[in-house]
């Protein structure tokens, strides 16, 4: 497939995938993969199970590197330094490379203590300052309201919503350039899927975002660019209006409207 | 459709509201048949059948967007799905109007046959070009119901014919009327006539305009003839 170029000239590449091709030992994951995430904007990864779309997504902060037997060639550029060979400490990659889980993870620790942790790690802040970036990171993660009477609670105590956003807050807090979310609501009921979603669009301003979700609607609710992947192949990738509304590709739109398999 | 989608019951879905529209549009060209019929033979008989079958065109616009509400709202289209049910919303809502001028022409042959005097005037024109636009319609219906792009763009190219068919009429209306003075008030008859004829030629071109709008996802409306070529293309 040829290089997906950004339609829009006023968008800057974040993140640019090169001929990547992603091998778990034998089996190959990802087969000559290019794309350009944009900056500042939420891109989705859409695809059944097993099509290589979180692979991709750990890829980009080397959360691969924990998994034995694996192997990336290619080019993986952020800000036009690659990342597949960069000798850049992978603690530092990832603080710039935030990461939220599908379940969320919350240390065992109280409220301010989950997002004062990884600040701590790289910045020296005092405790004012450090009280300050805690109410920040959760107002950022509209969560502040909510929490803010309860710091020194345990973060477990919190509902599985608001204990997802607690996660988002603590990669916001050590104020990351690229936010990844692998399947952020699956474990979320509405109510709180829709503030994540609600934030993920507050999160564009200042981020590049992406997420990998099975929930289509998300996608199309929540994301300005797409890619449908299938099979390791990155089957089409594009606005997420015109994905929903007239891919180019069958194989796309047979995905989204219900009619794969 | 051939490929199916993975919920049978969205597939019978999309299939119940197609054949439904199906329905009205044979409804509603059976209703342009008798308003011509009336029109030819001057029969109050059948204008009146044209008007009885109204009810039934507008209940089954309103079931018809009862349906696709429905669909949207528990499914969640997209794509070529949604495209359908936008373009199908919008087909019931010009046949509708095909239906209200039908009505229209039974109305006005009504009107004509009460004012008594009317066999010298051309109403042979009008029948042409009647046929010309419930054929039209039927074209549009058909090329809807196969999806089928080639004959929708033909049906844009000839809906200038109807156009052109129309003001032809209108001219010789005038000389009748500048004539004979005594002809202006059922001239002026068969002039809303011809009008109502043209206007369903219109809808007949809206539709093929969404059958286009269904399939590539292109919307063609306002749109110039090379345009809309290379949007079939």
């Amino acid at each position: 497939m040829n290089m997906t170029t950004l339609a829009a000239k006023d968008e800057q590449t974040k993140i640019a995938v090169k001929n990547l091709d992603f091998f778990y030992g034998k089996f190959h994951a990802l087969k000559g993969i290019n794309l350009e995430i944009p900056e500042n904007k939420v891109t989705a990864f859409i695809g059944p199970s097993g099509c290589g779309k979180s692979t991709l997504l750990r890829i980009f902060n080397r959360m691969f590197e924990l998994y034995p037997e694996q192997r990336a060639q290619g080019e993986v550029l952020l800000d036009g330094e690659n990342l597949l060979t960069s000798k850049q400490d992978v603690a530092l990659l990832r603080a710039k490379v935030g990461m939220v889980f599908q379940k969320p993870t919350p240390f065992p620790m109280s409220i301010f203590d989950n997002i004062a942790f990884g600040v701590k790690l790289f910045e020296n802040l005092s405790a004012s300052d450090m009280e300050d970036r805690v109410e920040w990171a959760l107002k950022k993660a509209a969560l502040w309201n909510e929490v803010k009477d309860k710091l020194k609670q345990n973060g477990a105590s919190l509902s599985g919503g608001q204990q997802q956003r607690l996660c988002i807050a603590r990669g916001v807090a050590i104020k990351p350039e690229v936010i990844l979310l692998d399947e952020p609501c699956s474990a979320l009921d509405p109510i709180s899927t829709a503030k994540v979603e609600e934030l993920i669009i507050e999160l564009k301003q200042d981020y590049t975002v992406v997420i990998v979700t099975h929930n289509m609607q998300q996608a199309a609710r929540c994301s300005d660019y797409t890619a449908y992947m299938y099979l390791g192949d990155l089957v089409e990738f594009g606005a997420t209006e015109q994905i929903f509304f007239k891919p180019s590709r069958q194989e796309t739109e047979d995905y989204i409207t219900g009619r794969f398999g | 459709m051939s490929d199916k989608h993975l919920s049978t019951q969205f597939d019978s879905e999309l299939g119940d509201v197609s054949s439904r529209v199906m329905q009205m549009g044979g409804l509603v060209e059976s209703q342009i048949h008798k308003a011509i019929y009336a029109l030819s033979e001057f029969s109050v008989e059948s204008a009146d059948e044209v008007t009885a079958a109204e009810t039934k065109v507008n209940a089954m616009e309103v079931e018809i967007d009862r349906e696709i509400s429905s669909i949207i709202a528990r499914r969640q289209p997209t794509a070529r799905d949604l495209r359908l049910l936008i373009a199908i919303s919008k087909t019931t809502a010009n046949l509708e109007r095909v239906g209200d001028e039908a009505e229209k022409i039974a109305r006005m042959v009504r009107s004509i046959i009460q004012s008594g005097s009317l066999r010298s005037l051309p109403s042979m024109e009008l029948r042409v070009a009647a046929d010309m636009a419930s054929g039209q319609l039927r074209k549009a219906l058909d090329a809807f119901a196969r999806l089928d792009t080639a004959t929708a763009l033909a049906i844009l190219k000839e809906d200038d014919l109807i156009d052109r068919e129309f003001d032809g009429f209108v001219r010789k209306l005038i000389t009748y009327m500048m004539e004979d003075p005594r002809t202006i008030s059922p001239s002026l008859d068969l002039l809303f006539l011809a009008k109502a004829i043209e206007r369903i030629g219109d809808h007949a071109k809206n539709i093929a305009e969404l059958i286009i709008y269904i399939v590539k996802g292109a919307d063609v409306r306002h749109s110039s003839m090379e345009q809309i070529e290379s949007a079939v293309k």
